[in-house]
């Protein structure tokens, strides 16, 4: 029952005490007497009536007075002294129990007090040993980072979700680099604890290796997987990936995998150079066939007709010595280009001809709104290809035919053919000529917005390739063919089985996540935040206040990323209030020539992806970005935590729930306040304190704080 | 006497051929382009056409595709020469209408006996 309803019962106990014994005494004596008797009574009372009733009455305030004081000496005080023990208990060790109240009350206080002493020293000697424990893991987990940190390659270690779990410098430069438009602003937010990898790399590429070293695995071959993809602005990565092993429980049971590393290269700028070697020696071998074969030609017929005339005979000499003299010259040429170019070969990787059609079955639907089908599919034929501009070569040629002849959809063929690959391009329609086809063969290769310095034909010769164009007749269609060299895996023979033991500086506990699309009934401690605060002009968003800086940082895997922050100050296109500015310490000239709304809320909306919002009185700051809502298109349609209503859950008998009081509260020092970012720390900290104390009241999951916040009285005042 | 069409730009292999077809009683003909084979195929009417692929204005295949696509050529046997070795090119020469595709440098009986069994003279 609550304190007040309680109280309330003993007020009305005390009411009947002081009434009720006189009202039964009188009515049992008026029952007992005689008409002369009560009517010698009433006169007699009735005079004297006001006097009783004032003196009762006078009793009764008396009485509730003191029983008002003890309540909220004993009752009242007993409960605050209760959730100051309890936050004793948990979030702030260093808390003591005020010694306010009654003698009794204060002897407990202080007995509480003197128990938490005896606590904390026993506690220390514990935490001594732990530390020590802990700092042996950290200084393993320290030299891993180190090593990778200095590592020239760009490293990413990620659990089977594609949560990312690791990841190095190099990595975040060589990302950050790719990244273009909005997730740019405030230092790219692509790469980041417990983000997915797939919003850098292509989904399917990733499964496609993962089920390669699968069977890799199986079949007891060293597990790693190569691909080749692109990034956004056409940029090719080369990717290797090699898997993190679970340890193996029994003896002889297959190690099973609970996450990959991959390591990534940048080969865009490599590709020149390879090409103009792959054109030497292309040169050097085709180019000397047709010499040689005058050469052959002639000396053949020399010695097969050695009667022949003198003229005809010192023609062929001439042939030959012609052409020997220019295949030198050739040879030479050759020779030099070769020196000239990279050691490195064309990056020509073993794909399965299945994926390239689904990639540009994608991409074809994608961009040119062109549905596709597939016909006959050999799904275990693998080609050697560049996987970009092959998938970039079928979306020119979709895209041109859709221009020239509008199919209604394109359908593929992949057929095997020994040592040849048949990849095909059908669609219905008119003949078209040889001519058109011969003109898209020698254009660059573009389609919606995409260009490459190559053409068609450069593509497929670099693939050592084929292409032409066929025509049904019976089918009343046509399609074009690719053929590409079949590529046969090299056999391998197994490798010594490796030891199953556990890798030793492999030690996350990320390793366990299992996906995070936002579950309402998911526990606290598991999901991934964004806490946010914001900087206005004002505080009133519905009179033209703006938002003037955004500063983020997220919290993963119970712990508050700083490192991972969003910070980003915005242009409110309106003067700021100069009764505003000693409140956030941002000026005029601060704000002018930053990004305005439209550009930051974006990145804002990008970082804050996945993951539910918190911020300290979060019904103010979600006003101001629901007010851009129709603006920007940009819609915050996360769950949304507000650290100010779950203190009020916490905390129902204290006075304040302000950022300030509440981190005093929970014995949290902050260095620096009251700018965005550090805000959105202060806040984020305070919530990390909060889970705990949540649980001890029954809240565990996400569905559950939304409720209990609801509830609040302080949810009740609305902006 | 069976007609033959020498289609090469390179005149050190056509002097070449044009003796050794002559020298096995063949009645020749040379063109040294795309456009001039067609030419010449209309009014030389040859049996079989020896046709490089590597040529100015029109390719060896762009000729072949021409000339499969002309009704009265139908008996019209054509024999690809070519410096590109490749499988893949092979397939599309075979693909397009070519009776037999070689390679350069060839041996210049082998392609006798190729010519005289694509004529039936073998």
């Amino acid at each position: 029952m609550k304190a007040k309803a309680r109280f309330l019962i003993a007020v009305v106990v005390l009411g009947l005490l002081m009434t009720g014994p006189f009202i039964v005494t009188s009515f049992l004596v008026w029952v007992d007497m005689k008409e002369g008797e009560r009517l010698m009574l009433t006169e007699l009372l009735l005079s004297r009536l006001p006097l009783g009733t004032t003196m009762t009455l006078f009793g009764f305030t008396i009485g509730c007075f003191v029983l008002h004081k003890l309540f909220k000496q004993y009752v009242e005080g007993l409960l605050g002294m209760g959730e100051q023990l309890r936050l004793m208990l948990g979030a702030n060790r260093n808390f003591r129990v005020k010694q306010e109240g009654p003698p009794e009350v204060q002897q407990l206080a202080q007995a509480a007090n003197d128990l938490a002493a005896q606590r904390d020293a026993l506690m220390s000697d514990v935490e001594a040993q732990i530390a020590e424990a802990k700092a042996s893991v950290e200084e393993e987990k320290n030299r891993l980072a180190a090593l990778m940190s200095e590592l020239a390659q760009a490293v990413v270690v990620c659990n089977l979700d594609g949560r990312i779990l690791l990841y190095n410098n190099r990595a975040k430069l060589q990302f950050k680099a790719l990244s273009q438009g909005p997730t740019s602003v405030a230092g790219g937010a692509l790469i980041g604890l417990g983000r997915s990898i797939f919003s850098i790399l292509e989904k399917n590429q990733i499964e496609h290796s993962r089920e390669v070293i699968r069977q890799r695995l199986a079949a007891g071959k060293t597990p790693i997987a190569n691909f080749i993809t692109t990034a956004r602005g056409g940029q090719l990565l080369r990717i290797q990936m090699v898997p993190v092993l679970a340890a193996a429980g029994e003896e002889g049971q297959e190690a099973a995998m609970s996450g990959y590393v991959l390591t990534v290269e940048n080969i865009t700028r490599s590709l020149e150079e390879e090409s103009r070697r792959d054109q030497a020696l292309h040169d050097l071998t085709e180019g000397s066939r047709a010499a040689l074969g005058s050469i052959r030609a002639a000396v053949a017929n020399l010695i097969d007709y050695p009667d022949m005339d003198v003229e005809l005979r010192e023609r062929f000499v001439k042939v030959v010595d012609d052409e020997a003299s220019r295949m030198s010259r050739k040879l030479d040429q050759t020779m030099h280009d070769f020196a000239d170019s990279m050691k490195s070969r064309w990056p020509l990787e073993d794909v399965l001809a299945i994926d390239i059609v689904a990639a540009a079955q994608r991409r074809i639907e994608d961009r040119l709104h062109l549905p596709t089908k597939t016909e006959e599919i050999d799904d275990t034929l693998w080609i050697k290809a560049d996987s970009f501009s092959l998938v970039f070569a079928l979306v020119f040629l979709a895209s041109r035919l859709q221009d020239h002849y509008a199919p209604r959809e394109l359908r593929f063929r992949i057929i095997n053919d020994g040592k040849l690959a048949y990849l095909d391009l059908i669609w219905a329609g008119p003949a078209m000529s040889s001519e058109t086809f011969y003109t898209w063969e020698g254009e660059s290769l573009q389609a919606h917005g995409e260009t490459s310095s190559l053409t068609l034909r450069e593509v497929i010769d670099r693939h050592g390739g084929e292409i032409w164009y066929q025509r049904e007749k019976a089918a009343h269609r046509a399609f074009f063919r690719f053929v590409l060299p079949v590529a046969t895996p090299t056999a391998e023979l197994p490798e010594e089985r490796r030891s199953t033991g556990r890798p030793e500086y492999y030690d996350f506990d990320l390793f366990n996540f299992e996906d995070q699309t936002i579950d309402l009934d998911r526990k606290l401690s598991e999901l991934v935040y964004t806490v946010f605060d914001t900087e206005t002009t004002g505080l009133e968003p519905s009179n033209g206040d703006e938002i003037i800086q955004i500063g983020a940082a997220r919290i993963v895997n119970n712990r508050l990323l700083k490192q991972e922050t969003f910070n980003q100050l915005v242009d409110p296109e309106r003067p700021l209030r100069p009764e505003s500015i000693p409140i956030h310490g941002i000026t005029e000239d601060m704000v002018r020539g930053q990004p305005n709304i439209d550009i930051v809320l974006p990145a804002f909306h990008a970082f804050c992806e996945d993951t539910v919002l918190i911020a300290h009185n979060a019904a103010f700051d979600m006003r101001f970005l629901q007010l851009k809502e129709e603006r920007t298109g940009i819609r915050f349609t996360q769950p949304v935590l507000d650290t100010l209503l779950l203190s009020a859950v916490i905390h129902p008998n204290q006075e304040s729930h302000k950022l300030d009081v509440i981190l005093e509260r929970l014995g949290i020092v902050i260095d620096a306040r009251h700018n965005a970012l550090e805000d959105a720390i202060a806040t984020g900290e305070v919530f990390l304190k909060m889970v705990p104390l949540l649980e001890e009241k029954g809240i565990v999951t996400i569905r559950q704080a939304l409720e209990a916040a609801e509830k609040t009285y302080f949810a009740r005042v609305k902006y | 006497m069976k007609k033959i069409l020498i289609v090469d730009d390179e005149p050190n292999i056509v002097i070449s051929l044009e003796f050794l077809m002559k020298k096995e009683g063949f009645e020749v003909a040379v063109a040294a382009d795309g456009d001039e084979a067609l030419s010449r195929a209309a009014a030389f009417s040859p049996d079989l056409i020896l046709l490089d692929v590597m040529m100015p204005k029109k390719s060896g295949f762009e000729v072949c595709e021409a000339l499969r696509a002309d009704p009265a050529q139908a008996a019209l046997k054509i024999v690809m020469l070519t410096a590109k070795g490749r499988d893949t090119e092979v397939a599309r020469g075979l693909a397009i209408g070519a009776d037999a595709y070689v390679t350069k440098p060839f041996s210049t009986k082998d392609l006798v006996v190729r010519v005289k069994e694509l004529l039936g003279l073998a």
